[in-house]
């Protein structure tokens, strides 16, 4: 009888959401540090208040675990109501397969085009002149965190750029310090790649590179210098043993390694650990030599669905996620920049408000993923996580590198 | 008359047959068909959906000269022999210390056995912190006194390999250990008193009177290891993630990641149609040796 009872239970617990009265709408992300979760809750909260109710498929394991999952699914004919992804072409073939949602009407009647700044966020959701994903934040990878604790036991200044933090990074070893703390996933070696490159070579050389795809520059001196570079960041990062990207940013916030190359995101990690910027952390945009940001993000995306209901609720949900209060309340969790320039943060830390400068003034770039194929983007990781674990040459690895480039042409 | 005695055969067992029908469909359509479905479309330039767009062999071209893979092949080659060698001769001398008519023999093979009814990710987790420097080994030693002892395996690049293998071979064992012990317990009790009867030490018999009687356990074994060495991959995911750099990496990584990570089918596809060809190298001599000899029987 008792079994009976629970087995009822169970059966009414599953039962009861599918009978519930909103429309149901399955979020996939792979949102799940600390920072990340309570930026998430912030959009849950505001789609749910209209009525609706948003399912969290939360994936863990970073994007590149999280993706293979939700292309499957959306190939194979079980759509979730909407999905992250980073706009540009990793969900190109998706779009033009016909499996995402049009979203151009929702995006006319909330003037998308004329909020959504810098307008190249709304660029790359558009594909044929249709538009298929709403952008809901700017992340930007080219920061380097320091840890103000680190160097206070090390009896140093903070630096105030790259050139800077690899000339103290001796003292910091001899303090008992990891001068450079870096993940060992290989996105992580490719993300410092490519924001010691817009460093060091600047933005020039980088546009050549990467947009107009150049590949004598690419096999030129100026890249050269910058895989010199990468060589001297990865003896700083040699006793860096951890994997994921909020492990390595936890070794900066508690003082044990000096610094870390990671994205705007690495800031929620420090509010979640109750850090103030400029007194406990410090970030330099653009590893402090050249303040160039790219503009690559995170968009939804809403694979397409029989049921019209299912299809209104995607509607709303893409207008919720651009709508100014949901930009605010996620973006502060996030530590991530709003992608419209019309709402105030106010409430903004140092650091947001020096990535709001940097995208105020302009110095703006797109990033690889919008600009490279996913393949591309992978034979880069691979050799880049090789370079990073291993006495690899540096000309070897620029000679590989070039390689990969032009498989991608 | 030798028509007439073939149609016979056809016919005879109907009911068996029937019932092998659905089965064999599910090997046509779902195994050789998608079998050479993808061996067809790994000479395409398939990316993120599968088109027909005819390469020829440039993805295997891209694929061997790509050093990733290639690491992966040598990964796989020192593993499985390692492994092969070290899980057989373990299992097989675990299997003869059952065989002495020892007390508790029930409880020591179910302690052999269990670390096999753990998934490759739990023992893989399990091993990534036994091996690592700040709760592992390493940590208990030094905390035991000795300060300057080292041992992280899965972060150096040489090492990383070893430390593979001691959580494969700890998981791997036991069974292998049950597979031998059961083909001990097939040989004829009469065989031991007659090695007895002539004086032969124990070893011996072993040896050169037992070890060739249980050839066939020892085929089967050998596939079966081998099978799972050529699809590693749970392991190397939980242990280490093909690191550090690419250091551990396996074929199956490899294909996993480009087909669906580089979003370029084609290029995993092409990996996975050499992994198969591996498989076949080990399945096709087994096959032989065990069924082709029968045929004459």
């Amino acid at each position: 009888m008792r079994t009976l009872k629970l087995a009822s239970a169970l059966v009414a617990s599953v039962a009861l959401p599918a009978t519930a009265f909103a429309t149901d709408l399955e979020v996939t992300h792979w949102w799940t540090s600390g920072g990340e979760a309570a930026a998430v809750a912030e959009l849950a909260k505001a789609f749910d208040a209209g009525g609706d109710k948003w399912v969290d498929g939360a994936i863990a394991g970073g994007g590149s675990t999280a993706r293979p999952i939700m292309i499957s699914r959306i190939t194979g004919g079980d759509p979730m109501g909407a999905t992250q992804f980073n706009h540009g072409q990793q969900a190109l073939e998706l779009v033009e397969a016909g499996l995402m949602l049009d979203l151009t009407d929702v995006a006319e009647a909330e003037g998308w085009k004329e909020k959504v700044f810098p307008p190249s966020l709304l660029d790359a959701c558009t594909v044929e002149g249709r538009i298929y994903c709403a952008p809901v934040n700017i992340h930007s990878p080219e920061w380097l965190w320091l840890s103000n604790k680190a160097y206070a036991d090390a009896g140093i200044p903070v630096p105030t750029n790259w050139t800077e933090f690899v000339a103290t990074a001796p003292q910091l070893e001899a303090a008992g310090k990891i001068p450079l703390a870096l993940g060992n996933q290989a996105w992580q070696s490719n993300l410092a790649f490519g924001a010691i490159t817009v460093a060091v070579a600047g933005l020039d050389i980088w546009k050549q590179v990467n947009v107009d795809k150049n590949m004598d520059v690419a096999a030129g001196p100026e890249m050269a210098a910058v895989f010199t570079a990468v060589g001297d960041a990865r003896k700083l990062a040699a006793k860096s043993t951890v994997q994921d990207w909020n492990q390595a940013t936890n070794l900066v916030i508690t003082g044990e390694a000096g610094g870390q190359i990671m994205g705007d995101w690495a800031q929620g990690e420090f509010q979640i650990a109750g850090q103030v910027a400029g007194t406990d952390y410090t970030c330099l945009p653009g590893l402090g030599l050249n303040a160039y940001l790219s503009t690559g993000g995170d968009a939804f995306y809403f694979p397409k669905n029989d049921d019209p209901e299912i299809e209104a609720a995607q509607k709303r949900l893409a207008a919720v996620l651009v709508s100014p209060e949901v930009q605010v309340a996620f973006n502060l969790k996030k530590g991530s920049l709003p992608i419209r320039g019309d709402v105030d943060l106010a409430a903004a830390n140092d650091c947001m408000k020096k990535g709001l400068e940097v995208l105020a003034g302009g110095n703006l770039l797109p990033t690889g993923d919008m600009t490279w194929s996913p393949d591309v983007v992978k034979q880069n990781e691979d050799l880049m996580v090789e370079f990073f674990k291993s006495d690899m040459a540096p000309e070897t690895a620029h000679a590989q590198w070039v390689e990969n480039l032009k498989s991608g042409l | 008359m030798a028509k007439a005695q073939r149609a016979n055969r056809m016919w005879r067992n109907m009911n068996a047959k029937i019932a092998a029908v659905p089965m064999i469909l599910t090997t046509l359509v779902v195994f050789v068909g998608g079998t050479a479905w993808t061996v067809l479309y790994s000479f395409t330039d398939s990316k993120l959906l599968p088109r027909e767009r005819w390469v020829g062999f440039d993805q295997y071209e891209r694929l061997w000269s790509n050093s990733r893979w290639l690491t992966s092949i040598e990964n796989l080659m020192v593993y499985g022999v390692l492994s092969l060698i070290f899980t057989i001769s373990i299992g097989f001398l675990l299997a003869v210390a059952m065989d002495q008519k020892i007390r508790f023999e029930d409880s020591f093979r179910t302690i052999m056995l269990y670390p096999f009814a753990l998934s490759f990710i739990v023992t893989g987790l399990v091993w990534q912190w036994i091996l690592n420097p700040e709760f592992g080994i390493q940590s208990i030693v030094r905390g035991l006194g000795w300060e300057s002892f080292t041992f992280n395996p899965l972060n150096n690049p040489d090492l990383v390999l070893y430390g593979l293998l001691i959580a494969g071979l700890w998981q791997g064992t036991g069974f292998v250990m049950c597979l031998m012990l059961a083909g001990l317990r097939g040989i004829d009790e009469d065989i031991w008193k007659a090695a007895r009867v002539d004086g032969i030490p124990t070893w011996k018999t072993y040896l050169l009177i037992i070890l060739p009687m249980m050839r066939p356990v020892f085929i089967t074994t050998l596939v079966i290891v081998a099978a799972g060495i050529i699809k590693l991959y749970d392991l190397v995911v939980a242990q280490t993630s093909g690191g550090p750099g690419t250091a551990s990496q396996v074929p199956a990584m490899y294909v996993y990641d480009y087909m669906f990570q580089a979003q370029n089918l084609g290029q995993g596809f092409a990996a996975s149609s050499m992994m198969l060809l591996s498989v076949l190298i080990v399945l096709i001599p087994w096959a032989y040796l065990e069924f082709g000899g029968k045929k004459h029987g």
